[in-house]
């Protein structure tokens, strides 16, 4: 068997930029929900869903979640980009991850809208 | 002093084992490789491989009580005892403590580590300037001794797709030179999940560099150029 270096899919740097853009929108949502919560300092459930309420609150909130699940798609990829070697597994794992975290962002819509 | 150093020849032994070794430390024997030497009169079978002894050839690069280094430099007194020596991680073990650096090599190359100008060559050297020959400190001073490559989790899972920590500084050293014409080329080379983009940064190259270089920093300035070629 010839044993060739697959090497050149010439991306990467697209998955790097957005890998530190969505660190800084998460640093930058924790910053404001930290403000937020020692501001209203929520002590039932009424106080927490009064926080979502606002509909500012719900898209930067919504931003942050996807922000994350991007970021953990790029890591958990690279994960099985080091460690599974073989291509149906990892593919078929590349899949698995991608809906979960697709199902994820759908079931935080919806309950960011219905608080 | 106590030396526990790998031993391995695969033509007689089944499996790696460690042999000990006890040593009246001379006053001349100032450097590890010193005390190498001493310990290769009293047991000729062990193998390692060095030559300059003094830090400019990198033959004699090995891990030193689980940090890579070359053995000509390292100060003996500097190291605890049990010195624990052994063949530089992941690469294939050819005996003792010499590996098989062809790996190395090969993504060494990939980066075509020599100068590409189309220009008619001058009768004199290509000139710089000195603010562009500066640009070259910190780049041109690698002596390939592998000490950070080995030592780049991202080098050990994916050798032969990672170009690891000494191919890319010496990727940026040429994408760094300002007489090199091949800068599209090289930064195509080099976008790749693999090739460029294993390296998260966890700066074990700059740890162990016994050259005092910065192969995050060049990594860094790779990356910058293929944003500022995108944006």
């Amino acid at each position: 068997m010839v044993n060739r270096n697959i090497t050149g899919a010439h991306y990467g740097l697209k998955d790097w930029l957005v890998q530190r853009v969505t660190a800084v929108v998460m640093a930058a949502y924790t910053v404001i929900f930290g403000v937020v919560y020692f501001v209203t300092c929520p002590q039932d459930y009424f106080a927490w869903s009064y926080i979502f309420q606002s509909q500012w609150m719900r898209i930067i909130t919504l931003l942050f979640f996807l922000s994350l699940f991007w970021h953990a798609w790029i890591g958990v990829r690279d994960i099985y980009m080091d460690y599974i070697k073989c291509t149906a597994l990892r593919l078929g794992l590349q899949v698995i991850t991608i809906l979960v975290l697709i199902v994820y962002a759908v079931w935080m819509i919806q309950i960011l809208w219905s608080v | 002093m106590l030396f526990r150093i790998y031993r391995y020849d695969p033509d007689k032994d089944a499996k790696p084992y460690t042999k000990e070794y006890e040593l009246e430390l001379g006053s001349t024997d100032r450097m590890l490789l010193d005390a190498l030497t001493r310990i290769k009169e009293m047991d000729d079978s062990l193998s390692l491989r060095r030559s300059c002894r003094e830090g400019v050839c990198g033959s004699d690069a090995m891990n030193i009580n689980g940090k890579n280094g070359l053995a000509c430099i390292t100060p003996l007194a500097e190291l605890k005892s049990p010195v624990e020596l052994r063949p530089l991680p992941g690469l294939p073990v050819i005996r003792d403590l010499i590996v098989d650096m062809s790996q190395f090599f090969k993504q060494y190359h990939s980066v075509k580590p020599y100068l590409v100008n189309e220009d008619p060559a001058p009768d004199t050297e290509r000139l710089q300037s000195p603010k562009d020959r500066e640009q070259l400190d910190g780049l041109y001073e690698c002596i390939l001794c592998a000490c950070c490559s080995t030592s780049c989790p991202s080098f050990w899972w994916n050798p032969d797709k990672f170009v690891g920590p000494a191919g890319l500084l010496q990727a940026y050293r040429f994408l760094a030179d300002t007489r090199d014409q091949s800068t599209s080329e090289r930064l195509d080379n080099l976008e790749d999940p693999y090739r460029l983009f294993r390296c998260h940064s966890i700066m074990n190259c700059v740890d162990v560099c016994p050259k005092g270089l910065n192969p995050t920093k060049a990594i860094g300035k790779i990356k910058d150029m293929l944003v500022k070629r995108m944006v």
